[in-house]
């Protein structure tokens, strides 16, 4: 075991697959000489070659449908796109192609193919270095959402990404990247050294990419959540002294309702969160799909706390993220209902 | 797998460590490339895409027939400009180190590709420019306190808090506001100049991207438009050689000049030194009477060195060599600008250095004023509930009520 912040982690599994299979590629802007804006790709240049590590002109068009290619080719690309944020040109080759590759052509054709990127706020990136797209990805059919809320999980559900014959869009919540955020900007920056998921094997290891993760148990009420709000939703459940149930989704497509729904038959109560925005957003198909599955032992509605319905602005990024007074003022409305 | 792939992997030619190598940049003689008349054939100038338009040469002397014929104020104006871009470049720089805003990007060394076009073009022509064109709001009237105060998201920031440092906006200047996403501004401004040809005005367009931002996707839909309806749109690529610690030749600049895109899709290419205020100027001219005459779109090309960081977020020592600006074949805009009006007799190095205390006086004295108006850590603050406002037109219900959510929560 070593201890890793999630940098390290994912620049490990991106390590040991490159080292296991000949067939995998890692490739994105400023990814190969310079390591990665965010460094995660630290060394893998050096270490691999630059035929596996490849620096990608600035377009994230070509980044995804190269990828796709190389996919069908039958190497195992795993792109970058530098920010979520900038996502967007690579889009109409995520949902139009990647998505539709193995159904459209009855299984003949596959794309293996991996996409990394950065999400999330909390590094005073206003509108374009903040986003959380999840909920658009996992909307589309034919490609699995994967976000971790740690170094442990981010290197098991990334190599199982990149062995996975599906295509996998893998958000990273930058946030966390160095340390566990519990929503306090004000606290000092935490790291990864002293949490118990900041413990990493060096080695291969994966994870299921269809499992939530209980990661507090408790039996007042599920807190559903992911990314960088889970630490969130741990810090005030405690700061409120209510005992919570908090489930890491991990996966976001394919969902594991079971966890879920277990989870919330115990406790009758149910907030949803996230930092995306909340019309149309990820929580909305958490709450239809907990109902349908627990509508007879809900106490309470299920409410959500999300980020606002705007885009991120760069001198009100405290005020947008979901921070524990918004995550307190979910917990409580749903303990106080009903 | 064969040991030795034959796909090409781009290289920069020097790497930290060693020296810098410039020898791949194709360099034309000051005054030597011929200007032809605006309405020529494409077929006749499309060397110009692979010459290089200078018109100052190493005694800081204009020379050959792209020469503007600047007047003596004209180049003090650019000079001046220049000099202040420089002060405010370096004090928001060191602002950014003291955490006084969040974030900055400088344009050093590439301060002729804005004020050279700027210049050139006309007030109600429109720019559509990216983030290292800070110049071009200077000269159309933003004000530096403005500037200052969108960096310090004050409660006189123009966008109200909403975007980062240096995304400037200016509509009374006809200057777009600025994108974090690269190249989508491009072929909004074909957009624009081709509006203003369907509603029979004289006005053009004129947009400015990085080197690297050529391999978006944008860049190609912009001069299929452009070509394809002859819009009145100048396109400028600033190829500083570097897209952070990409090198432009992963944009697919080591095969063929940038400018050279141009032809390919139809359009007038012209490969201009960069660092060459009488060029970026005389090029910048030239586009503008043919778009203006009816004779469609340029892509203008500027070779010049990006001499910072890409941003404050950056560390270029890790990926270029220290000294590569200093070796730059076309050195720096600033000195050569100085240097032509020295050699004509209308300035000194003595005035150079009173006229440097007073900018650097001038941009001292206005963040003092722009810190009243609110800093990020000290009041006046925006407030918070705005930043609901300007989404849509008129606030939807479901954002009002996040509105009350927020101040509801702020009474507990
Ligand atoms: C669509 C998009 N992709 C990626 C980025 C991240 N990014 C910001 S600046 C930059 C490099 C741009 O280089 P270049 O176009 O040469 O302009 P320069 O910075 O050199 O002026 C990158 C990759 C972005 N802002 N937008
Ligand atoms: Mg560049």
């Amino acid at each position: 075991m070593a201890q890793m912040n999630m940098i390290q982690a994912i620049n490990s599994a991106l390590d040991v697959m490159l080292e296991r299979d000949q067939n995998v590629v890692v490739m994105g802007q400023d990814v190969g000489y310079f390591g990665g804006v965010f460094r995660c790709t630290d060394g893998l240049q050096a270490r691999h070659g630059e035929h596996r590590v490849l620096d990608s002109p600035i377009s994230e068009g070509g980044i995804v449908a190269t990828a796709i290619g190389m996919g069908v080719n039958g190497l195992r690309p795993v792109a970058e796109i530098q920010f979520a944020d900038y996502i967007y040109p690579g889009f109409d080759q995520i949902a139009s192609e990647l998505a539709r590759i193995r159904y459209r052509s009855d299984a003949t054709f596959t794309a293996p193919v991996t996409i990394r990127s950065p999400c999330g706020g909390g590094i005073r990136g206003g509108q374009t270095h903040s986003q959380s797209p999840e909920g658009i990805f996992a909307h589309v059919s034919g490609i699995k959402t994967v976000m971790p809320s740690n170094p442990y999980d981010a290197k098991g559900l990334l190599i199982s990404a990149i062995e996975s014959n599906d295509p996998v869009v893998f958000f990273e919540p930058k946030r966390i990247y160095n340390g566990p955020f519990d929503g306090d900007p004000e606290k000092p920056a935490q790291s990864w050294a002293s949490h118990a998921k900041g413990e990493v094997p060096e080695d291969y290891y994966s994870l299921p990419l269809d499992q939530a993760e209980v990661i507090k148990e408790g039996d007042e009420i599920t807190i559903v959540t992911y990314g960088t709000l889970v630490h969130v939703a741990l810090a005030t459940a405690e700061l409120l002294g209510v005992n919570a149930e908090v489930i890491d989704v991990r996966t976001l497509m394919p969902l594991d309702v079971m966890t879920l729904q277990k989870s919330v038959e115990k406790t009758g109560r149910c907030l949803v969160a996230h930092e995306a925005t909340r019309f149309c957003g990820y929580g909305a198909e958490l709450v239809a799909s907990i109902q349908q599955a627990c509508f007879w032992h809900l106490e309470a509605p299920i409410e959500r706390v999300t980020g606002w319905d705007t885009p991120y602005p760069h001198a009100f990024e405290w005020s947008y993220f979901p921070g524990q007074k918004r995550m307190a003022a979910g917990i409580r409305r749903v303990m106080e209902a009903g | 797998m064969s040991a030795q792939p034959k796909i090409h992997i781009p290289h920069p030619t020097a790497r930290p460590g060693e020296a810098p190598d410039f020898s791949y940049l194709k360099l034309s003689d000051a005054g030597s490339v011929e200007r032809p008349p605006t309405d020529a054939a494409l077929q006749d100038m499309e060397h110009l895409a692979f010459d290089l338009v200078r018109v100052l040469d190493d005694e800081f002397e204009a020379q050959g027939q792209w020469n503007p014929e600047l007047g003596k104020d004209e180049l003090l104006e650019a000079l001046k400009l220049m000099t202040l871009v420089r002060a405010y470049d370096d004090r928001m720089l060191r602002m950014q180190r003291q955490g006084k805003i969040t974030f900055y990007m400088q344009c050093l060394g590439e301060e002729a590709t804005s004020i050279g076009p700027g210049m050139a073009l006309r007030d109600s022509d429109m720019c559509f420019p990216h983030y290292r064109q800070q110049a071009l709001y200077l000269m159309r009237g933003t004000g530096l306190l403005n500037m200052m105060c969108h960096c310090l998201s004050n409660t006189r920031d123009f966008c109200r808090g909403r975007q980062m440092p240096v995304f400037y906006q200016h509509a009374e200047g006809n200057v777009f506001t600025i994108s974090g996403n690269l190249t989508t501004q491009y072929p909004q401004a074909v957009g624009w100049a081709m509006a203003a040809a369907i509603k029979g005005s004289d006005d053009i367009a004129a947009s400015w991207i990085g080197d690297g931002s050529t391999a978006e996707a944008d860049f190609h839909q912009a001069l299929t438009f452009a070509a394809v309806y002859q819009a009145p749109v100048i396109l400028n690529v600033v190829n500083n050689q570097w897209a952070i610690s990409t090198f432009q030749a992963f944009a697919g600049g080591e095969l063929r000049p940038f400018a050279a895109r141009g032809p390919g899709y139809g359009i007038p290419g012209l490969r201009v030194d960069g660092n060459d205020l009488l060029a970026t100027y005389a090029a910048t001219q030239w586009a503008a009477e043919r778009a203006r005459n009816g004779g469609g779109p340029t892509l203008i090309e500027f070779v010049t060195y990006r001499g910072g960081a890409h941003s404050t977020s950056d560390d270029p020592s890790r990926y270029r060599p220290k000294d590569e600006w200093s070796a730059f074949p076309l050195g720096d805009p600033m000195v050569r600008l100085k240097g032509h009006l020295e050699r004509l007799g209308h300035w000194s190095e003595q005035e150079q250095e009173d006229l440097e205390a007073e900018m650097k006086q001038h941009v001292t004295d206005t963040w003092k004023e722009a810190c009243s108006y609110g800093t990020m850590t000290e009041g006046p603050f925006l407030d918070p509930h705005e930043m609901f406002e300007d989404l849509f037109e008129e606030m939807p219900q479901h954002l009002k009520e996040q509105q009350a959510e927020m101040l509801a929560l702020e009474e507990k």
